[in-house]
C-alpha cells in the first residue's frame, strides 16, 4: 500500500494555487519549522467573497496537498462559508490521510482561519 | 534512470547469497540438532558459515553467536555487559549521542533499572573523542559502546583508539558495527573490540540474520531463553539458510572490499561535490573519514519528506531524517547531535550509493536532488523570508 492516496500524490505532484499575492486582503502563518511545517496563506477578498487564495508551505508531502485542497475548497466561496472549512472537510477531500498525518490537515484549516482573522482586523466593519 | 540510492537501509542480496540460501532451503533443510546425517550436514553448513564470519574479522568461530540480526545482537551485547557489571557491582555504561536506537533504547531500558549512563558528545564532525571516553570511564563502568560508523551521516569511529584506552582501563569495549561489516576492514584482536554486532542485509546478505562477536570468555547472557542452541545463548532452531548466505556474502565483500571502497569513494566525492554547489547547503558529517558510500546533506529552507517523494517520481530511492519521515515530532537525533538545528535537520537527504553505482547515476542524482531542491525552495516561506532578509540563513 502507498503511503498517500492517489488524490494526495495528484496534489502533492501538481499543487494548485502555489505563490503569493502582492496586495492581499488576509495574510495568515501557521506552523514553526522546528516541527517541519510552515503554510503562508494569501487571500484576495472583495464583496465578502474570496477572490482569489495562494498559498506557501515548507512541509511534507501531505502538508503540500492539504494546503492546495484547502485554497481549492476555499476559492470563491463567502467569506462566512471558507471560515467553517474543517480539516475534516480537507482530509476527505483528499481521500483520506495517514492517521499521524491528519496534523497537516488540521494546518490548513488553521492556516485559512489565520488569514480570514487578518482580513477581519484589517476590515473591522465586516465582522457582523 | 532508475537509482537505488539508499544501501544503509538495506542491500541487495548477491548472488552467491541467493545461491548458498536457495541450497541450504533445498537440500540442506535438516535440523543441525538432529543426529542423522540430513541434521548433520546442516549442523557442518552452519559451522562453516561461523568459520567464514570469524575469519572475516578476526575472531574464532566459538566467539560468534548468530542472531536474528544487529538490533538483536546490540541488545545481548549490552545485557550481557550490564549482567557482569552488576555482579561486580559496576552499573556505568558509556555510549554516545548518536548510537543506534537499538542501543540508544536498551541504554534507556537499563537506566530504568538502575544502571546509570553516559553518552560521549559527537561534536560537528560526528566523531567521538578518544580523550574525552578517557575522562569518562569510571571505577565502575561496565562497557563502553560507540558504534564502529554511524548509519546516518556514516563517519567512521577511531575504534583502535578507543578499544585501546578500554583495554588499559579494564573496560569491555562493544562496537555496533552493523553500517561497517563488510564495508571497512576490521580486525578484532588488533582493534581491541571485545563484543561486535552486525547484520548480513547490510552487506548483501539476507534479512533476519546477523552476528554478535564476543571475545572467549566473555558471558553471554540469554535474550532467549530455550534450547541449547549457539551454545546455550541464544536459544531456538538455526537459520542455517540464512548463517550460510550471510557466510557467502560477507566472503564476497570482504574480498572485494578494497577495490569496492576505491570505486565508491570516488563516486561519493563527485556527488558530494556536486550536492555542495546546491546554496544554503551543507555536508553532515567529517568529509574524509566516512563510509565510502555515504553522503548526507542538509538543504535549508525544504522539508526531506516531499524531497524524498519527489526523488522518487524521478526514480530515485533515498532517505531523510526529517521528523515526518521518522513519524515523530523531532527530526533525526543523529542530526541534533552533531548540531544541526530543527529547521535545518528536517531538509536533511541521505544517499547511499553501492558497490555498483556509475559516475553517469552520481550525475543524474546531482542534477535530479538540484532541480528538486530549487523547486521545493520556490515555494518555501522559509526560503522567502531567508530569501528577502527576515530571515537569517543558517546554511
Amino acid at each position: 500500500m502507498a503511503l498517500y492516496s492517489e488524490k494526495v500524490m495528484e496534489h502533492f505532484r501538481n499543487p494548485r494555487n502555489v505563490g503569493v499575492i502582492e496586495d492581499a486582503d488576509g495574510i495568515g502563518e501557521v506552523g514553526n519549522a522546528k516541527c517541519g511545517d510552515i503554510m503562508r496563506m494569501y487571500l484576495k477578498i472583495e464583496n465578502d467573497v474570496i477572490l482569489d487564495a495562494k498559498f506557501e508551505t515548507f512541509g511534507c508531502g501531505s502538508a503540500i496537498a492539504s494546503s492546495s485542497m484547502a485554497t481549492e475548497l476555499i476559492k470563491g466561496k463567502p467569506v462566512a462559508e471558507a471560515m467553517k472549512l474543517t480539516n475534516k472537510a480537507v482530509a476527505e477531500a483528499l481521500d483520506g490521510l495517514p492517521a499521524y498525518k491528519l496534523h497537516c490537515s488540521v494546518l490548513a484549516e488553521e492556516a485559512i482561519q489565520s488569514a480570514l482573522n487578518d482580513y477581519y482586523q484589517k476590515h473591522p466593519e465586516k465582522k457582523s | 534512470m532508475k537509482i537505488y540510492a539508499d544501501n544503509a537501509a538495506t542491500t541487495k542480496m548477491s548472488p552467491a547469497a541467493v545461491a548458498a540460501m536457495v541450497e541450504c532451503l533445498e537440500k540442506e533443510y535438516g535440523n543441525p540438532s538432529s543426529l542423522y546425517a540430513l541434521g548433520q550436514q546442516a549442523r557442518e553448513r552452519l559451522e562453516k558459515a561461523r568459520g567464514e564470519v570469524a575469519a572475516v574479522i578476526g575472531a574464532e568461530p566459538e566467539e560468534i553467536t548468530f542472531t536474528s540480526g544487529g538490533s538483536e545482537a546490540d541488545n545481548q551485547a549490552l545485557r550481557s555487559a550490564a549482567a557482569l557489571g552488576k555482579k561486580a557491582g559496576k552499573t556505568h555504561l558509556i555510549s554516545s549521542a548518536f548510537e543506534h536506537h537499538a542501543i540508544l533504547h536498551t541504554l534507556a531500558a537499563l537506566e530504568k533499572e538502575g544502571f546509570t549512563v553516559t553518552l560521549l558528545p559527537v561534536h560537528e564532525d560526528g566523531l567521538v573523542r578518544p580523550e574525552e571516553l578517557e575522562a569518562a570511564i569510571r571505577e565502575d563502568t561496565c562497557l563502553v559502546s560507540v558504534m564502529y560508523a554511524n548509519n546516518e551521516i556514516g563517519t567512521v569511529q577511531p575504534i583502535e583508539a578507543l578499544g585501546a584506552i578500554c583495554r588499559k582501563r579494564g573496560v569491555p569495549f562493544h562496537t555496533d558495527a552493523v553500517q561497517a561489516t563488510g564495508h571497512l576492514p576490521i580486525d578484532v584482536k588488533a582493534q581491541n573490540i571485545d563484543m561486535l554486532s552486525a547484520s548480513a542485509h547490510k552487506f548483501h546478505g539476507p534479512k533476519g540474520v546477523g552476528f554478535l562477536y564476543a571475545r572467549r570468555g566473555l558471558r553471554l547472557t540469554n535474550l532467549i531463553e530455550g534450547g541449547a542452541q549457539e551454545r546455550g545463548k541464544r536459544a531456538g532452531t538455526e537459520n542455517v539458510a540464512g548463517a550460510a548466505a550471510m557466510a557467502a556474502a560477507l566472503k564476497e565483500s570482504a574480498a572485494a572490499m578494497e577495490k569496492n571502497a576505491a570505486h565508491m569513494s570516488v563516486l561519493r566525492d563527485r556527488l558530494i561535490e556536486g550536492l555542495k554547489e546546491i546554496p544554503h547547503s551543507a555536508l553532515n558529517g567529517d568529509a574524509r573519514k566516512r563510509l565510502p558510500g555515504n553522503v548526507n546533506f542538509c538543504f535549508e529552507g525544504i522539508e526531506g519528506e516531499s524531497l524524498l517523494l519527489l526523488l522518487d517520481d524521478r526514480g530515485i530511492s533515498a532517505s531523510s531524517g526529517s521528523a515526518c519521515t521518522s513519524g515523530s515530532l523531532d527530526p533525526s537525533h543523529v542530526l541534533l547531535a552533531i548540531g544541526r538545528v530543527h529547521d535545518v535537520a528536517h531538509g536533511s537527504l541521505r544517499l547511499t550509493i553501492g558497490e555498483d553505482s556509475t559516475e553517469e547515476e552520481i550525475d543524474y542524482l546531482i542534477r535530479n536532488v538540484r532541480e528538486v531542491v530549487e523547486y521545493l525552495r520556490g515555494f518555501s516561506p522559509i526560503w522567502r523570508d531567508l530569501m528577502s532578509g527576515k530571515k537569517e540563513f543558517i546554511l
